[in-house]
């Protein structure tokens, strides 16, 4: 029986330029939402049909999440954030197809990732604020012997926030594929068995399909909060020390 | 809806103005029911991260995460501090026990038991 982690594995398609089957379902995923965009938006009409509603639906959604989180200035930073979201949510539900690979489920994709919004924030502080972005360490009311401490684990603790915006996300994608996958095996296990324990095969059947209803939930919910999290600290770059 | 005929029998000796103050009034209050009906759209749900700690299960993930990428993070520091200045294993060593603090620090943020980060304060 396959292991449970074998869907994980990354295969060279076309090994001269290092496309894998990872790389073909991140350009798959960017594929579906260029395309999917550009059919729903052809016809601009003055009365949404149902493409092009929900195109608009989306729009409206990730602009309502940045402006809440990071105000009206923030909508500058809209175009990243909506990729972000637009692929992170498209790999993901690319990945609840079966025999499909899941992108998100390796760290170094969502720590790439995480790292393009951290970089931002950094980058965009220091060009607006200069120095005074780095403000953002130094609280207040901390008695002077202190001080030191609490800045570099301030420092440490700002610089774990692309790690855990990361981690989330793969560990997500990854513990409930592999969930998914144990509870199939075990359906096909029980079958194999023989006997009274063939009776009991519909049980992890039954799990598995909950299972796929609660994956189908998280992998909507995890591209949600990593969308939230990158408007909160894009809310950093845009006012420091507040 | 008022029956406009109705309306109109009332108001045939001036037409004109009357109409013009009549289609102005209307446009008004239609401005002010979108303007009002934007706003309540537009309202901000007080705190949207709430959302991800709905199920028991995100909050277990969201706590780890929190607490290992701290850890994570200070151990990477280390081990860069001791590759460039030479110091292993020392670097190492007190970025690990600071990475440990700053994990402390984000788990104990993530459960709101401390103040939040200068940088978490809202506007």
């Amino acid at each position: 029986m396959a292991s449970p982690i074998e869907q994980f594995q990354i295969k060279p398609i076309i090994p001269a330029i290092n496309f894998t089957n990872s790389s073909l379902f991140m350009v798959g995923a960017v594929a579906l939402i260029v395309g999917g965009f550009m059919l729903a938006t052809r016809k601009r009409a003055l009365v949404p049909g149902r493409g092009q509603s929900t195109a608009e639906i989306l729009h409206d959604f990730v602009a309502g999440t940045l402006t809440d989180a990071a105000g009206k200035e923030g909508m500058r930073f809209f175009p990243l954030v909506f990729s972000l979201f637009m692929f992170v949510f498209t790999a993901n539900m690319l990945g609840m197809i079966p025999g499909f690979f899941t992108v998100t489920s390796h760290i170094i994709v969502t720590f790439a990732l995480a790292i393009l919004v951290i970089g931002t924030v950094v980058a965009y502080g220091l060009v607006k604020h200069g120095t005074h972005f780095f403000g953002l360490f130094v609280p207040s009311g901390v008695p002077s012997w202190l001080l030191p401490f609490i800045v570099v684990i301030e420092v440490i603790s700002f610089l774990s926030r692309p790690v855990s915006l990361s981690l989330r996300l793969f560990a997500n994608m990854l513990a409930g594929h592999i969930a998914l996958k144990v509870f199939g095996g075990f359906v096909v296990a029980l079958l194999g068995a023989g006997g009274a324990l063939t009776i009991l095969a519909p049980l992890p059947l039954i799990m598995a399909v909950a299972l796929m209803a609660l994956e189908f939930l998280v992998a909507a919910l995890q591209a949600y909060v990593f969308t939230v999290l990158t408007c909160i600290y894009l809310n950093d770059a845009l006012h420091p020390g507040h | 809806m008022a029956d406009p005929r109705e309306r109109n029998g009332e108001n045939e000796r001036k037409p004109g103005s009357t109409d013009d103050a009549d289609l102005s009034a209307r446009l008004k209050s239609l401005d002010a029911r979108i303007s009002q009906a934007s706003t309540h759209r537009a309202e901000p749900e007080p705190r949207s991260r709430q959302t991800s700690d709905s199920s028991a299960l995100g909050q277990a993930f969201r706590f780890s995460a929190e607490f290992v990428a701290g850890v994570v993070a200070g151990g990477v520091i280390g081990w860069f501090v001791d590759y460039f200045a030479g110091t292993s294993p020392w670097g190492l060593i007190v970025c690990l026990i600071l990475g440990f603090g700053a994990g402390m620090l984000n788990l104990l943020r993530a459960a709101g038991m401390v103040k939040p980060a200068k940088y978490d304060e809202k506007r």
